[in-house]
C-alpha cells in the first residue's frame, strides 16, 4: 500500500476523464436539460396566460350580457312609452276628427233644415195664396200683393 | 466470498487477508505499477464516460428516455450541489464534480464485489492457483488512486487561487491570515500552508481509509466460515451508505475547496 508510479497513471486517467467529461458529456446533457426547462417554463407560462385570457373573456361575456339586458330593458321601456304616446296621440286625433265630423254633420243638418224651411215657407206662401184665391174666388195679382205675402212669409 | 475456501485452506487468516490486500504489481520501488488499480479504475472511468457520452449524444430536450432520465438525475444532482456552493462562473467545476462523483462511486462500488470472485474467475479461465493471483479490485482502497485524485484537486486549488487572486494575492492570503499583525506573518504562513496541504491530504486519506477499512472487514468476515454469509450481507448493506457517502463527500469538498480558492478575502 505504498504510493508508487500508479499515482501517475491515475492522475493522467483522472485528467483525461475530466477533460472528456467537460468537453463531450456535460455540455450536451446540460443543454438538453436547459432546453427542456425552457420548454416547460414556456408551456406553463402559456397555460397561465390562456387561463387568464379565459377568465378575461368570461368577464367580458358577462359584462356584455349584462349590458345587453340593460339595453333590452331600455328598448322595451322606450317601446312601451312610444306605444302609450301613439295611443294617446291617436285617441286625440280621433277625438278631433269625431268633433269635426260631428260639427260638419250638424251644420249640414242645419242647412238642410233651413232649406226645407225656406221651401216650406215658399210652398206655404203658394198654398196661402191658393187658399186665399179659393176663398176670394178670384185671382189675386201676386205681384201686386207680394208685399203682403212677404210679410206673411216672414211671420211664419 | 468463500468459493475459494478449499484452495485457501492452506493459508492462515493473516496470510489470506494480506494476500488479498496486495496489489497486482509490476516494476520495482517507486516505479512499480498497480495493474489492478489502474485497470479497474480506467475500466470504470470508461464505463462512466461511455454511458454518459451515449446519453449526451442522443440527449433530447423533448421527452427523455429512461437512461437519459437516470443520467440527467445524476447530472442535476451534481449541478445543484455545485450551484449551491460555488457562485462564480467556471465551466470546469461542474464536470469535474460529476467525474469525481460518478467515478469514485463506481470505484467504491467494487467493494461490493465478493472478495474472492474475481480471483476465482481468473483461476477458472487461466488455470492459475488462487494463491498466485493478486487482485485488489477496489481502486479507491489504493493510496495511489486517492492521492492522484486529491493531487489533481490540489493542483486546481493552487491554480485557481493564483488565477483569481494573482500570485501576490495568493501569497498575501498565506501571510496575512488569520492574524493581521506583521510580526505574526511567519506563523500565519505556517498555519496557512498546513491548512492548504491538509486539504488534499484529508481528501485522499479519508477516501482511502474508509474503503480500505471496508475491504479489510469484508476480508475478516470472509475468514469466518459459515457465519460470514449474514455478516457479509450486513456489511454490504452498511456500504450502501458508505460508498455513495464517500463519493459525495469527496465531490462536495472539492467544490468547497475550489470555491474557497475563487474567493477574494
Amino acid at each position: 500500500m505504498n504510493i508508487n508510479a500508479t499515482i501517475i497513471g491515475q492522475l493522467i486517467a483522472f485528467v483525461v476523464f475530466v477533460i472528456f467529461c467537460m468537453k463531450f458529456v456535460w455540455p450536451p446533457i446540460m443543454a438538453a436539460i436547459e432546453a427542456r426547462q425552457a420548454t416547460i417554463a414556456d408551456g406553463l407560462a402559456a397555460s397561465d396566460r390562456a387561463a387568464k385570457d379565459l377568465e378575461l373573456a368570461q368577464e367580458k361575456a358577462t359584462a356584455q350580457l349584462k349590458e345587453a339586458k340593460v339595453q333590452a330593458a331600455s328598448i322595451v321601456d322606450a317601446a312601451k312609452k312610444l306605444e302609450a304616446k301613439i295611443i294617446e296621440e291617436t285617441a286625440g286625433k280621433a277625438q278631433v276628427e269625431k268633433e269635426k265630423i260631428l260639427t260638419s254633420g250638424l251644420a249640414e243638418i242645419e242647412t238642410e233644415r233651413n232649406r226645407a224651411k225656406e221651401e216650406l215657407r215658399a210652398q206655404v206662401a203658394v198654398l196661402a195664396i191658393a187658399a186665399a184665391e179659393k176663398i176670394l174666388e178670384r185671382s189675386i195679382d201676386a205681384a201686386a200683393h207680394s208685399d203682403i205675402l212677404d210679410k206673411l212669409v216672414a211671420e211664419l | 466470498m468463500s468459493a475459494a475456501a478449499a484452495t485457501e485452506a492452506t493459508l492462515t487468516s493473516q496470510e489470506y487477508i494480506k494476500h488479498h490486500l496486495t496489489n497486482l504489481t509490476v516494476g520495482e520501488g517507486f516505479w512499480s505499477w498497480n495493474l489492478d488499480s489502474l485497470g479497474w479504475s480506467v475500466f470504470l472511468g470508461l464505463v462512466f464516460l461511455t454511458i454518459f457520452r451515449s446519453v449526451a449524444k442522443k440527449a433530447t430536450p423533448g421527452v427523455p428516455g429512461k437512461l437519459q432520465c437516470a443520467v440527467e438525475m445524476v447530472v442535476e444532482f451534481v449541478d445543484d450541489s455545485v450551484k449551491g456552493t460555488f457562485h462564480g462562473k467556471n465551466d470546469l467545476i461542474a464536470p469535474l464534480a460529476l467525474t469525481i462523483f460518478v467515478w469514485i462511486l463506481l470505484m467504491n462500488a467494487m467493494d461490493w464485489v465478493p472478495v474472492d470472485l474475481i480471483p476465482w474467475i481468473i483461476s477458472l479461465v487461466t488455470g492459475m492457483d488462487m494463491a498466485d493471483i493478486y487482485m485488489k479490485p477496489v481502486p479507491t482502497a489504493d493510496l495511489s488512486t486517492t492521492f492522484a485524485l486529491a493531487g489533481g484537486v490540489f493542483f486546481l486549488i493552487v491554480y485557481y487561487s493564483i488565477k483569481v487572486k494573482g500570485f501576490g494575492g495568493f501569497m498575501k492570503e498565506l501571510y496575512t491570515q488569520p492574524f493581521g499583525h506583521w510580526s505574526l506573518y511567519p506563523i500565519n504562513f505556517i498555519l496557512e500552508v498546513v491548512t492548504l496541504l491538509a486539504r488534499p491530504l484529508s481528501l485522499a486519506l479519508r477516501l482511502f481509509g474508509n474503503l480500505y477499512a471496508g475491504e479489510l472487514i469484508f476480508l475478516l468476515i470472509a475468514t469466518l466460515g459459515l457465519y460470514q454469509l449474514p455478516l457479509h450481507f450486513i456489511w454490504a448493506v452498511f456500504h450502501l451508505l458508505v460508498i455513495p457517502l464517500q463519493a459525495f463527500i469527496f465531490m462536495m469538498l472539492t467544490i468547497v475547496y475550489l470555491s474557497l480558492a475563487h474567493e477574494d478575502h
